[in-house]
């Protein structure tokens, strides 16, 4: 088959069922921004250095520049739309982010928000090493990290006291 | 019962005006995905262009075929310079008054050149389609080192100007030289020097480094031939100025020209210039009468649009004999690549390099720069830095340093004895600026005491001991860094690009509800101006920060400026903005005099509200005189509540600050661990200090990336290499050291709220401190200077050299 001979994808995209047709060389990222339209994962570096693409594949980040949507069949994905609730509220790491300062221009934002979700997943207490490491696939040119590092330590904090809470009832 | 009055803490609390850390307006789209980047947008029809690029550094072309790629399915045109020509666009005029080839006309001269632009249906086909396009080359000697540009044997690369003795900035010595600029007193200087006890001399080089915003250059053009009208989408830190270009070059009016910057990730200096890909954009959209869209991948970032730095500087320090310093010499050897593309005011091609004598005292300076062509990508730009001032503050910082070895002094001790006092401000120096404030001395001891330099130095001393014994095999670096910069370009009378003057606006409308409009030229990128302006407003005219709109980047809507750059944000559109604000209140001080049925004079503004003066109980809000503005103003007064201030500063003005950085070198593997930076910055007056902590934190990771890592090289032949992020250090979360913020306030006397920026401050400051800490490690043992960027095999390279290591 040839890499630009149409075929058809499927998969669950922040909870949402899509499918299309697609030519087999085309790249998760630009499956989800040309075809879905969700423009928040950015391409920054096209080599998998930068992370601005980054998304949640199956229950691991993923830089969807180098994932082929057809690698993706079938699969759950969570990009930076599915980040807040049902009800439109922030997810703690988005209000953390906001609260500590934790960006400036913008664009590495939602990468690095969505692979801080999944490092929280895996790693629900993390030291600042730890996070500094975590997130070290990602790359923000604005920042110098400090801030984010601020954020998603007080997003870890926020999310196990919504748990013991939720616990406690 | 009424809730009690708020008291006039709660009233400020409320405004969120100067000097408080509001959270930023900007970030509720960002944390939620829904940014509006250039790459983002999409209209119907729209086409995706893509280049065919050099893989010499200088060629000939023999033969260009595009037929194979024209007859791929869903290619709609390729264009070359043949296709350019008649519409007078195959070469466009550059910033500093040189001319640069938009598509190769006849020869490349730098690696990854465009060479032709692929219009397809999407860009996955222009790829296809770039690969199908045939370019018989006849390669050319390549000219690679710039202190061989000059040679009588040297190739000749610019044949289009090889007969041209006069340059845009006066006579041309060689056919690759570009300009030379000389500045200062030269026969004064050469006589200190021969009669001056102590004088070094050291070649510094500042390394070709690149901006690497995380979003690349892109444009979007849409050509509307029924209306006549062009809209362009780009990556623009200058809007305004894109618009004047664009009809020049084009011939469309320019009422008829739209031009929209909207979200940029990032600039850095690097969305300054106008490059190819936009103006291929534009003629691709006006020809096929679709939008087209053109998307830069990072190799082309870094290998084609925008380079920065790449100065080699020889400096000289004359002195006496207990360190006053009594003179400065210094000759640049500028690399300007293929085409002169430098971003600086007209009458300014080496930018204000002239800062060099940086924050000391120094009676006598003479400085020439000689720029010169090379086989090298275009640009120039000052990669988050005034133009060419963080060259200026390497190349001080470094030789000043030197000059402590010569003398045996502590560095920080000599710089204490040198930099200029409080008293003497404003202070004009020797190659002819005018400092605003300062209260150097202050900073610095400052900076040392936090810091408790004494004790590094002490401990420093027992870790060489230890390192002679054998006990360790780390050596201890401190780094000090004391910086001028000068910002926010710039008076009239001395700054203008392409003839227009470097003026900044503010347009400010208040609506009837007590809510606003504001409308800047700059154009953030990052830098928060939807936060800050909303800030300066509000102090001003007492409306809350949170119920004030800014906009920028809309040509269409925004008054003319010329863009966010060289930190002029604050201290030019900023003032505009202040001064339309006072506008609006003084407006609002007579129609709330005429409320309470008093005289003007007897009002007097509190924070949110306009009192009669002794009688703080009777009072109109804000709020209420925005209403009034619209219903019942004075008689004679025209309705309606609006400023507009075009602001044309008198000075720039000149933030400083003092970095002590503390570092560890394992000498066996050359890999350097920071272990403390402290940076205090003086700004003059703050007016969001979480913002300005983010920008320093951001500025320094940029310098320590630059100072430790980055370059872009070129090999003999002419290939540029390491233009990925594989090679390319960004540093990540990992490498990037904790930052220690601290800061003193001098404000500006000349600007209407004594701000004088601070973005770029970091990266000015902090590139010096860094190098002169890993050079400091080495220092007893007799290095006065090592070649940027330290990474781990030039450190280790250095350590060997000296024979620390096998």
């Amino acid at each position: 088959m040839s890499a630009d001979a149409k075929v058809r994808v499927a998969m669950t995209v922040n909870g949402r069922q899509v499918s299309a047709e697609v030519e087999s060389r085309t790249l998760l990222i630009h499956f989800l921004r040309e075809n879905l339209n969700l423009t928040g994962p950015h391409i920054g570096c096209d080599t998998s250095h930068c992370g601005a693409c980054t998304v949640d594949l199956d229950g691991k980040s993923v830089k969807s520049c180098t994932v082929f949507a057809v690698q993706a069949e079938g699969a759950q994905v969570l990009t930076i739309e599915g980040m807040a609730a049902a009800d439109g509220s922030l997810h703690p790491l988005q209000a953390a982010f906001h609260e500590h300062h934790g960006l400036q221009c913008g664009f590495c934002t939602p990468g690095m928000i969505t692979r801080a979700h999944r490092l929280l997943q895996e790693n629900p207490h993390p030291t600042e090493a730890e996070i500094r490491m975590g997130i070290s696939g990602n790359i923000c040119r604005c920042t110098g990290y400090q801030n984010i590092v601020k954020a998603i330590s007080a997003a870890a904090e926020t999310i196990a006291g919504l748990k013991k809470e939720e616990a406690a009832e | 019962m009424n809730a009690p009055a708020p008291t006039r803490a709660e009233r400020e609390a409320a405004l969120k005006g100067m000097g408080f850390a509001r959270r930023r307006t900007e970030d509720a789209r960002f944390i939620q995905g829904k940014g509006n980047y250039v790459d983002d947008l999409k209209l119907p029809g729209m086409l995706f262009g893509d280049f065919v690029r050099s893989p010499y550094g200088h060629a000939r072309i023999k033969k260009i075929d595009v037929s194979k790629a024209a007859a791929l399915p869903g290619v709609k045109a390729v264009l070359t310079a043949e296709e350019l020509k008649p519409v007078k666009l195959a070469w466009m005029p550059t910033l500093a008054g040189d001319v640069q080839m938009v598509l190769a006309d006849g020869k490349v001269l730098f690696a990854n050149q465009e060479v032709a632009f692929v219009i397809a249906e999407d860009r996955y086909i222009a790829a296809d389609a770039v690969e199908l396009v045939e370019v018989e080359y006849e390669p050319l000697p390549p000219l690679v080192d710039p202190f061989k540009s000059m040679a009588s044997d040297a190739p000749i690369l610019r044949e289009d100007i090889k007969d041209k003795l006069d340059g845009a900035h006066g006579k041309r010595k060689h056919p690759n030289h570009i300009f030379e600029w000389v500045v200062g007193d030269k026969e004064a200087t050469d006589r200190v020097f021969a009669g001056a006890p102590v004088t070094v001399k050291e070649l510094i080089s500042y390394q070709r480094v690149h901006p690497a915003p995380l979003e690349t250059c892109a444009s979007v053009a849409s050509m509307d031939k029924i209306k006549g009208e062009l809209t362009v989408w780009g990556t623009f830190q200058a809007p305004h100025v894109v618009r004047t270009v664009a009809a020049i070059l084009s011939g469309i009016p320019e009422h008829k020209i739209r031009i929209i910057s909207p979200d940029i990730g990032g600039g850095f200096g690097n969305k300054v210039g106008v490059y190819p890909g936009y103006v291929c954009s534009i003629v691709a959209s006006i020809v096929l009468g679709v939008p087209v869209k053109w998307v830069e991948d990072r190799i082309e970032n870094l290998s084609a649009t925008a380079f920065a730095r790449d100065y080699h500087m020889t400096a000289e320090l004359a002195a006496t004999s207990d360190g006053k310093i009594l003179g400065l010499r210094c000759h640049v050897l500028a690399d300007h690549g293929a085409f002169d593309a430098c971003a600086d005011p007209s009458k300014y091609p080496a930018g204000f390099f002239n800062i060099v004598t940086g924050s000391y005292d120094i009676p006598v300076a003479h400085l020439a720069v000689d720029g010169v062509y090379t086989n090298k990508a275009p640009g120039g730009v000052a990669y988050r830095c005034s133009f060419r001032v963080t060259e200026a503050a390497y190349c001080i910082e470094r030789i000043v340093d030197v000059l402590a070895r010569k003398l045996n002094m502590d560095p920080a001790e000599l710089r204490l004895k040198n930099l200029i006092k409080t008293e003497q401000f404003p202070y004009k120096s020797a190659l002819g600026w005018e400092y605003d404030s300062g209260n150097y001395a202050t900073a610095l001891n400052k900076a040392m005491e936090t810091v408790g330099y004494s004790a590094l130095r002490e401990e420093q001393r027992r870790n060489r001991a230890d390192f002679q014994n054998g006990k360790t095999r780390t050596l201890m670096g401190i780094g000090v860094a004391f910086f001028t910069e000068i910002v926010g370009a710039g008076p009239s009378r001395n700054c203008d690009i392409l003839g227009i003057a470097m003026f900044d606006s503010a347009e400010i409308r208040v609506h009837p509800t007590g809510a606003a409009i504001a409308r800047f030229g700059t154009k953030s990128q990052g830098q928060a101006h939807e936060t800050t302006y909303a800030q300066i407003i509000a102090t001003e005219t007492g409306i809350p920060a949170d119920m004030i709109a800014v906009e920028e980047g809309d040509t269409s809507t925004a008054p003319y400026g010329l863009g966010t750059y060289g930190s002029r944000s604050t201290p030019v559109a900023g003032a505009a903005c202040a001064r339309a604000a006072r506008k609006i209140q003084a407006k609002a001080r007579k129609i709330a005099a005429h409320l309470m049925e008093v005289g003007e004079k007897d009002v007097e503004f509190d924070v949110d509200r306009f009192q009669v003066k002794g009688l703080p109980e009777k009072f109109k809000t804000m709020k209420e005189v925005c209403w009034a503005a619209y219903n019942n103003v004075p008689p004679g007064m025209e309705p309606g509540l609006e400023a507009v201030d075009y602001y044309d500063p008198p000075n720039m003005t000149y933030p400083f600050g003092a970095y002590i950085c503390v570092l560890d070198i394992d000498v066996d593997t050359g890999s350097t661990k920071v272990r403390r930076f402290y940076a205090l910055d003086d700004c003059g007056t703050r007016i969001n200090p979480m913002v300005i902590e983010g920008q320093v934190h951001g500025g320094l990771t940029e310098a320590f990336g630059i100072a430790m890592g980055q370059e872009i090289a070129y090999d003999a032949t002419g290939n540029v290499q390491g233009v990925t992020l594989m090679d390319y250090f960004l540093p990540t979360a990992v490498e990037t050291p904790f930052w220690e913020t601290d800061h003193t306030v001098t404000p500006s006397p000349h600007h209407p709220i004594g701000a004088k920026g601070v973005g770029e401050s970091p990266n000015v400051g902090g590139v010096p401190a860094f190098s002169n800490a890993v050079i400091d490690a080495f220092a007893h043992l007799g290095v006065t200077h090592l070649q940027m960027p330290h990474d781990a095999w030039r450190v280790w390279k250095a350590a060997q050299k000296l024979g620390l290591v096998g």
